[in-house]
């Protein structure tokens, strides 16, 4: 940091200015991230677009310059290839959902935790945090046991009351249902504590004055509430829908997109071409395809979401 | 805080008119309790059945209908992960992975938060523009080159792989900003005024004054670290360098007779330092994702 002392005591030979203007020290400062965030993050980025328009495969790892120039055949080869179209109506299914589902869920076990007060509101706030914190790793192993046809807990449960479960896993009906069950389940926690911290910054006097008007619990909810929670509710819709888009990890443990691909996601065929089959131009393209979907979905929601003002 | 405009507005709606309905927070909430205990049992009932199913031997986790308490508590399960996985070596590289990663995380990105915040440079503009737009980009874009880059740099396989992509993230950076841009700039310019060079001011006085950014960042960092799951996976391939995820994957996915006890006594291994670090500090780590939330 010799260059940030230099600078500091010209400055103060000056009679040090309210603002420094050096621009090295902002570069000196900023330089270890912006180094490790070209190399690994820029770079790739732009790398990833090049490698969608060749025809790059495990031979060109060790020599990227062999790799062929195929022009736009690999998206075109994507838009007629029935596993990519099948993993993004699936995606699509997923999100649909799965990011109503969310905020509907964390909405109202906010509004509930919001009326709780004193210790017994950190117990629930912490337990349905839990699984935002928890390894998807375990979150598989502990949930694939309770959904087993045969000796999990679930149908077991169900069958206490008669009702004889599916495979819940095993089967294409109910396959893609269960993986979106768990998806609510592991991120409601997330979105429940930016719901919560919004209905904090609620001015308890409207509370007041629409009751003077004669306004009861679901009207508060109606048209006190839930217009304020308008701000949380597209961070929240825009976070939940860009995660939620790229799910890879649910199906990958919990089903390895089967049976017959019904919870093939866009992410796991990436995966799948890029680090089984090594088509890794192949797989850029199809990453890219989905990151301008991603793109265009959050600019969409924050055109028509935002609250008017 | 609506809990207190709730009792206040109780007070207020003490009319003939509005005390003839029954606003809510009138009686004491009992089935709002029910209910957010039932969901409760939902989120850490899963949690809960692993723990028990932990100490079950094989025959009983396979029992149908299953018991809800172990018959014979055994400890069976752990021993068997200590023989059959290298698990002192698992654990060992996801903790190291994740200790690095965070300490560079503290560094990195407090340094180019303070920049972004508080200092004045061509190309400032850009870099955060950057740093905005990257949130946005998916995971498996980089994937591909990423492993490509490693490849060539022989760095497949090792610790270096794991870390240097998560160094210094984008989020880190946005958080810190956002932090050190509320402190008062008068403050700073009284340090300059009195001779403190950029590092020093960077380091005695806005460190300390976004201590509570850096433990959230910390903990976020931690977490992540310890969670992380397809990078490593692609990037590891050799069995000494696994990560617990990574280990416990291998292990359980495309197994068809489940080891169930094995499994659940390693994802106890890999849920308890978590759920421990989570429990301790909580407070700061909830408060601080709904601070992002908010100014997000």
């Amino acid at each position: 940091m010799a260059a940030a002392t230099a600078t500091a005591e010209r400055g103060r030979a000056r009679r040090a200015r309210p603002r420094p203007r050096g621009h090295l020290i902002g570069w000196a400062f900023s330089s270890p991230f912006v180094a490790l965030f070209a190399v690994f993050m820029a770079i790739p980025i732009v790398a990833s677009f090049l490698i969608s328009f060749t025809s790059f495969n495990i031979g060109n790892i060790q020599s990227w310059t062999s790799a062929e120039f195929v022009g736009l055949e690999n998206y075109t080869k994507a838009l007629s290839d029935d596993r990519f179209l099948k993993s993004l109506r699936n995606t699509a299914y997923f999100v649909v959902v799965g990011v109503p589902g969310t905020i509907v869920c964390a909405i109202a076990v906010a509004v509930a935790l919001n009326l709780v007060v004193g210790r017994m509101k950190t117990v629930f706030r912490v337990g349905y945090y839990l699984p935002v914190v928890t390894s998807i790793v375990a979150i598989a192993v502990i949930w694939r046991y309770l959904l087993a046809p045969d000796v999990g807990l679930v149908n077991s449960l169900l069958e206490q009351l008669g009702i004889a479960g599916p495979d819940w896993l095993g089967n294409t009906k109910t396959s893609m249902p269960s993986i979106i069950a768990l998806g609510i389940w592991r991120n409601v926690g997330f979105s429940m504590v930016i719901f919560l911290a919004a209905l904090q910054t609620i001015d308890p006097a409207l509370y007041d004055a629409a009751k003077v008007d004669g306004a009861r619990g679901w009207s508060l909810f109606r048209f006190i509430t839930l217009p304020l929670l308008r701000p949380a509710t597209l961070f929240v819709g825009v976070i939940t829908s860009i995660g939620y888009l790229q799910v890879f990890e649910e199906p990958f443990v919990m089903t390895k997109g089967g049976p017959v691909d019904s919870t093939l996601t866009t992410s796991m065929l990436i995966y799948e071409q890029g680090f089984r089959f090594f088509n890794l131009g192949y797989a850029s393209a199809i990453a890219y395809i989905l990151f301008v979907i991603i793109a265009v979905l959050a600019v969409l929601q924050f055109r028509f979401l935002r609250p008017q003002s | 805080m609506t809990a207190a405009g709730l009792a206040r507005a109780r007070r207020v709606t003490r009319t003939p008119r509005a005390s003839s309905g029954s606003a809510v927070g009138d009686r004491r909430p009992w089935g709002l309790y029910i209910a957010l205990s039932l969901g409760l049992l939902l989120m850490i009932g899963p949690f809960l059945w692993m723990l028990l199913g932990s100490v079950k031997t094989q025959h009983e986790l396979l029992a149908s209908p299953p018991t809800l308490l172990p018959a014979a508590p055994t400890l069976d399960n752990f021993s068997r992960m200590f023989k059959r996985l290298d698990f002192a070596q698992f654990f060992f590289n996801s903790a190291f992975i994740a200790v690095v990663v965070t300490l560079a995380n503290l560094v990195f990105c407090s340094m180019a938060g303070y920049a972004l915040a508080k200092l004045h440079f061509a190309g400032k503009r850009g870099i955060f523009g950057l740093v905005v737009a990257t949130l946005m980009v998916p995971g498996s874009v980089t994937l591909v080159p990423l492993f490509v880059l490693m490849s060539k740099l022989g760095l497949i396989n090792s610790y270096a792989a794991v870390i240097l992509p998560f160094a210094a993230g984008a989020f880190g950076v946005f958080l810190m900003r956002q932090f050190i841009i509320g402190l008062p700039d008068e403050l700073l310019d009284a340090a300059r005024i009195d001779g403190a060079s950029e590092w020093r001011i960077f380091r005695s006085i806005v460190i300390p004054l976004v201590r509570p950014a850096l433990a959230a960042l910390g903990i976020f960092q931690f977490l992540a670290s310890w969670n992380n799951f397809l990078w490593p996976l692609v990037a590891l391939t050799d069995e000494s360098k696994y990560t617990l995820p990574v280990a416990l994957a291998t292990f359980a996915i495309g197994q068809h007779k489940a080891d169930y006890g094995l499994l659940m006594a390693g994802s106890i291994a890999l849920v308890f330092p978590v759920i421990a670090v989570f429990l301790i500090l909580q407070r700061q780590f909830t408060q601080s994702i709904a601070m992002t939330g908010l100014k997000g």
